[in-house]
């Protein structure tokens, strides 16, 4: 394939992407597992000095490739080529001396050992007898992190004691150590703040201005136009596009993406509000949330904007009964409530569907109508027996809705893709008839088409009255969707406004506490 | 966490240290230097077993074998003796370990190739090779009659004051100090137990490296196989019948967490020598050795519910006035 | 793209395997044709195999541990796991010892067996829900912990002169060849059967063991049923307690020695996942015949106890690996 000429773009000058020869190129990869073609014929070029960004849904085919890339699978057809030799990778060891390392979305590291430690695991420095030699560890990890502008980090701290950003700092720092010549990073900025994201990209371009070829693995199409110069489009495990960003918008890539134009992201809905239905008094929480007062009307849907880690999660957590809270008062309709246990919560009515799907959402090696009828329980069995029929009935009620898509119901519920497992988790919640419902990160990592459904889907239940608190980092999603907007910072409710005319801006500076 | 190990290495040093003080307030002679070395000489055969099963827990796993790989190894090395006691003890120290080595060769095989959860074929060799055991002995003892002098006399020989089993003890405290402080391997080990995952992601083979662990443990029981047997001059197949829970307590006393990752040397050293106490603190208080079992179950409870205290994962801290 | 844009409702069907179909390849289905070829090979063996009073006698070979192991199952499948069952029965039995020689008659006997093991049980439950304990380890401790207690009573001592109507639960036939023992154990099964597969109780087992957060999230109290799976553990480990002691007709602190490995044993053979979320009842009962079976078909053939031991080990490796290695096999040839 011809590469197009390279617009002029104020950061990269043309004596760092002259040649246009690529470090490393995938052709043919194919990898199939059990019922499933991850990879068809797939190819990929990065290139020195650049940014790649793989774009693609969710289950496009991306993490596997990391995997090929990093000696984890072994593709079943194709070809591998580093500086124009022909490689195979067949371990986790041979990708590393092949110069290629990875960064993960979240960062594969070891909490218990040392800074210097994470950094060289598998290469340290050696004392003559062949034992490790720590002082020259240690002296070569400072010198590592020096270069990376990460003076503040203490190679003999323990990696637990490190936020994410420094714990990627780490990582890259590791890079470095081997010498890697290709850098895999797969959404490196799922858990941060904008502030480290901004630091991240500072250290990106310095990888870039030291020759990596990178691969940057993302969902966010700022973050790509921000940081990558070229893309490649990955859909249903095919190559569908590639060629240099500045040449192509964003509306293009989505529609490779998706393989159509996806113009209305967000349902139109005529809000029909009602009288206040929860109200949450002063409530506190020792060391997470203090003073949150607010009240949730019927039909309406409140969104809660924030940075990560400004205790959103671990507020909805404690009005579903998960923590307690130390001080204040939770009401539902007039009457007040303190729930002691999710039990508590959803029999008041109150449901929270968590933000980590995997962990907190579904349960992975039961079916799909078991993990729907679970927190219904006392509904679908007479005097604890089950009755299978009505589980069946409920689940088809509920994931008909959502439009599930799934061979059946007695499925395993692992072996559905991200967005399907979504739909899974809420109409599990749902099948509780709540009056509330708490959708913490209700879209995020699924892909466009399920989020379009689990959009419109909430723009159905509110107009059937029911309550929505829907905590989401994403600004369209926030602006989309709500009613009103709630933002914290820090464990406090900084600010109520209704969603008329409200600009990004207005909350990203809430959120960030910047005055002015 | 290291500085956590550290922690409970010193609560465990006090602990030992309150115990040898209330035993020789009744009993001076307890806490002479001269009777703290014939304990620790007790407690090296549980030291090397403890350190054995240490590399092994540190890995996410658990060797149950140990005790019946020391009796199998104990028999086949004792039965060598006696029937051509011309061969010299040397090589039945190394037989020894070359036979534990490939008894626990075979449970990391298992767990590495097959993927079989460790506690299901550590359960399962545990029953075959003391089963083994009999086999090979039809059921017969080797009694101290038909041990070669020799055979018998090396843990009891003296250097520098010393036995040997209590060198060997030592030797094999800085053998695994060495191996996880200082090595690639040791580094290994405990990763694989930190983050499997992440591991694999480092260019480490977490299977192999349980596979390694599992050799060291059996090399580690195949050695206790001929110091137990020489040391109690008996080799029958009811030999360290349930001892593989000893090992584990010791391991578990000594603040090795159950989950992998986390433990040190030192707390496995401590672990052993706190049981080692105990043991022979009883018949000097005169107290009933039947409330050995008892208290080693008092102290496994005590240890694991005071470790799991520092082990909980702290939540994340939002409001910046708690931090201060 | 019309398949997307056709935003038509398709059913999804319940099921796409019939429950029969399920159950021609399960594990359960391996099991009985290992259980009907150990049967053949045993009745081949010894002439003395296929008779009446052999094969009741067979059944006492894993009765008291079947018992334990169907409750068993249900704490692994939950993820946890009780290495104390064996010294429960130690402890309770000499409780019970102790009280026959206050002379305590037989009704208030088995009422101490039984409450001593379930509050045993309770207070593994204690440790492992209310401190947060791994339960491996506390198990560990408590196995210690109990049979230390019967030897601190005992020592080498052995307590004996049970009545004789004590006799019945461990040597007593309900009719012809059909044991107490027998009879208790089925009827156990069909309660613990109908208890994991239909109730919803038997639901939040399986869901605690495959993802215990997920599981509290759906508003399960997921303390609570494992402190309940950790007090039924104990409740059968206190009823076998009282069904060996009655077989023996006597108490001595090793009593039940090593029975912890043989009921895990017997739980993993049947099927049910070491790790939590998977399992059956049926498998349990069925690894717990082919258990007896082998035991007893070697016993014919005069294979002392100990050299039986190696095939119950070797059993539960091949049983546990022959499917991974099968699957395998399938997947290079695929």
């Amino acid at each position: 394939m011809l590469h197009p000429p390279h617009p002029a773009k104020p950061v990269c000058d043309a004596s760092r992407k002259g040649d246009g020869a690529p470090l490393l190129t995938l052709s043919g990869i194919s990898k199939s597992f059990p019922g499933v073609r991850a990879l068809a014929g797939v190819s990929l070029s990065l290139y020195p000095g650049e940014v790649t960004a793989l774009v693609g849904e969710n289950g496009a085919g991306e993490s596997t490739l990391v995997k090929i890339l990093t000696g984890i699978h072994q593709p079943d057809q194709g070809e591998i080529r580093i500086a124009g030799k022909s490689v195979t990778l067949p371990t986790a060891h041979a990708a590393f001396e092949n110069g290629i390392t990875a960064i993960h979305q979240e960062t594969v590291l070891f909490d218990h050992l040392t800074v210097a430690e994470n950094i060289f695991l598998g290469h340290a420095p050696r004392t003559r007898f062949g034992t490790i030699d720590r002082r020259a560890m240690r002296a070569n990890a400072r010198e590592v992190l020096d270069t990376l502008g990460a003076g503040h980090i203490d190679p003999d701290a323990h990696l637990a004691e490190l936020g994410i950003a420094n714990k990627h700092l780490v990582a890259i720092a590791r890079a470095m150590s081997i010498d890697a010549r290709i850098v895999i990073m797969d959404e490196p900025t799922a858990a941060l703040s904008t502030k480290e994201i901004e630091e991240l990209f500072l250290l990106i371009e310095f990888l870039r201005s030291e020759g990596k070829a990178i691969l940057f693995i993302s969902h966010k199409f700022d973050e790509i136009y921000r940081i990558a110069d070229r893309y490649t489009v990955f859909r249903d495990g095919q190559m569908v596009g590639e060629g240099v960003l500045a040449d192509t918008t964003q509306g293009e890539l989505v529609r490779m993406m998706v393989g159509r134009e996806v113009d209305q992201i967000f349902p139109k809905r005529q809000p029909n509000i009602g009288e206040p239905l929860l109200t949450v008094a002063a409530l506190s929480h020792p060391t997470e949330f203090e003073d949150i007062s607010f009240e949730l009307r019927e039909g309406e849907i409140l969104g809660f904007y924030g940075l990560v880690g400004a205790g959103r999660s671990e507020l909805m957590q404690a009005i579903a009964g998960m923590t307690r809270p130390s001080r204040g008062s939770i009401s539902l309709g007039g009457r007040n409530i303190a729930p002691k246990s999710s039990a508590d919560a959803i029999r008041a009515g109150i449901v929270y569907v968590p933000e980590e799907r995997g962990r907190q959402g579904i349960i992975i090696g039961l079916p799909i109508f078991q993990n729907v009828s679970l927190p219904s329980l006392a509904r679908t069995s007479r005097s604890g027996l089950l009755r299978t029929a009505k589980e069946f009935r409920l689940t088809r009620t509920y994931t008909g809705r959502l439009d599930l898509r799934a061979a059946s119901l007695s499925q395993d519920v692992g072996t559905l893709s991200g967005g399907n497992q979504q739909k899974v988790v809420i109409a599990k919640w749902l099948a509780t008839e709540p009056r509330v419902i708490i959708l913490d990160e209700p879209t995020k990592g699924i892909d466009i088409g399920s989020k379009a459904a689990v959009h419109a889907f909430m723009a159905e239940l509110v107009a059937e009255g029911l309550s929505v608190v829907m905590v989401s980092s994403e600004l369209p999603e926030i602006l989309g969707m709500s009613d009103r907007v709630a933002v914290m910072r820090e464990g406090r409710l900084v600010a109520i406004r209704d969603n008329d005319g409200l600009d990004p801006e207005t909350l990203v500076k809430l959120a960030a506490g910047v005055t002015a | 966490m290291k500085a956590l190990a550290k922690q409970r290495e010193i609560w465990l040093l006090a602990a030992i240290a309150l115990l040898v003080a209330l035993v020789a307030v009744r009993f001076p002679a307890f806490a002479r230097p001269q009777n703290l070395l014939t304990v620790f000489n007790d407690t090296s055969i549980l030291i090397i077993l403890a350190l054995g099963q240490m590399a092994v827990i540190l890995t996410r796993s658990i060797d149950l074998s140990m005790a019946s790989n020391l009796a199998f190894t104990g028999m086949a090395v004792a039965m060598t003796n006696a029937a051509f006691p011309e061969i010299p003890v040397l090589f039945l120290l190394l037989m020894a370990t070359v036979i534990g080595t490939v008894l626990g060769a075979f449970n990391g095989l298992l767990v590495w190739l097959l993927g079989i959860p460790p506690i299901v074929v550590t359960l399962g060799t545990l029953t075959v090779y003391r089963g083994a055991t009999f086999v090979l002995s039809g059921g017969a003892w080797v009694n101290a009659d038909q041990m070669s002098p020799g055979f018998i006399a090396l843990p009891r020989a003296e250097f520098f004051g010393l036995p040997m089993l209590s060198w060997l003890g030592i030797a094999a405290i800085t053998f695994f100090y060495v191996l996880m402080t200082r090595t690639a391997l040791g580094r290994s080990i405990y990763a694989a137990g930190i983050n499997p995952v992440a591991s694999i992601y480092a260019g480490i083979n977490v299977g192999r490296t349980q596979f390694i662990a599992f050799c060291l443990s059996g090399m580690m029981a195949g050695l206790s196989g001929y110091l137990w047997v020489s040391r109690y001059v008996i080799a029958s197949v009811e030999v360290a019948n349930g001892y593989e829970l000893t090992i584990v307590a010791a391991c578990v006393i000594g603040g090795i967490s159950i989950a992998g990752g986390i433990g040190s040397v030192t707390g496995a050293v401590l672990g052993a020598l706190f049981l080692g106490i105990i043991g022979n603190a009883l018949p000097v208080i005169d107290i009933s050795p039947f409330w050995q079992m008892a208290i080693s179950g008092t102290a496994i409870i005590l240890a694991v519910a005071l470790n799991a205290r520092g082990e909980r994962p702290k939540g994340r801290i939002i409001l910046r006035k708690a931090e201060s | 793209m019309t398949s997307d844009t056709a935003n038509t409702l398709q059913r999804i069907p319940d099921r796409l395997d019939t429950p029969f179909r399920n159950a021609l390849f399960s594990w359960e289905m391996l099991l009985v044709i290992v259980a009907l070829a150990i049967f053949i090979i045993n009745s081949f063996a010894s002439p003395y195999f296929l008779n009446a009073w052999s094969l009741s006698d067979l059944t006492f070979n894993f009765t008291e541990k079947g018992l334990i192991a169907l409750a068993m199952a249900l704490l692994i499948i939950s993820g946890e796991i009780d290495l104390s069952v064996a010294a429960i029965i130690a402890l309770a039995s000499t409780m019970m010892g102790m009280a026959v020689q206050a002379g305590a008659d037989t009704p208030l006997l088995v009422l101490i067996g039984v409450g001593v093991g379930l509050l045993c049980g309770a207070f593994n439950g204690l440790l492992v829900t209310r401190l947060g304990l791994p339960s491996i380890v506390v198990t560990i401790g408590t196995m210690s912990l109990f049979r230390g207690i019967a030897y601190i009573i005992l020592g080498d001592e052995a307590y004996k002169g049970y009545p004789s109507s004590f006799a019945f639960f461990g040597q007593g036939y309900v009719w012809w060849v059909i044991s107490f023992e027998l009879v208790l154990f089925l009827a156990a099964a069909i309660v613990f059967w109908f208890l994991l597969h239909r109730t919803s109780f038997g639901r939040t087992v399986y869901a605690i063991g495959n993802n215990p957060v997920a599981a509290a999230f759906s508003g399960i109290r997921v303390e609570r049923v494992k402190f309940i799976l950790f007090c039924l553990t104990g409740l059968m480990a206190g009823i076998a307690s009282v069904l060996l002691t009655s077989r023996l007709a006597s108490t001595r602190p090793s009593i039940a020695y090593g029975y912890e490995l043989e009921v895990i044993t017997m739980v993993v053979l049947g099927g049910v996942a070491i790790l939590g979320g998977a399992g059956s009842i049926p498998g349990v009962v069925l690894a717990a015949f082919i258990m007896g079976l082998v035991t007893f078909g070697l016993g014919l053939v005069n294979v002392p106890g100990i050299v039986m031991s190696i095939f119950t080990g070797l059993l539960l490796i091949v049983v546990i690996a022959l499917p991974i290695i099968w699957n395998r096999i399938r997947h290079k040839s695929a």
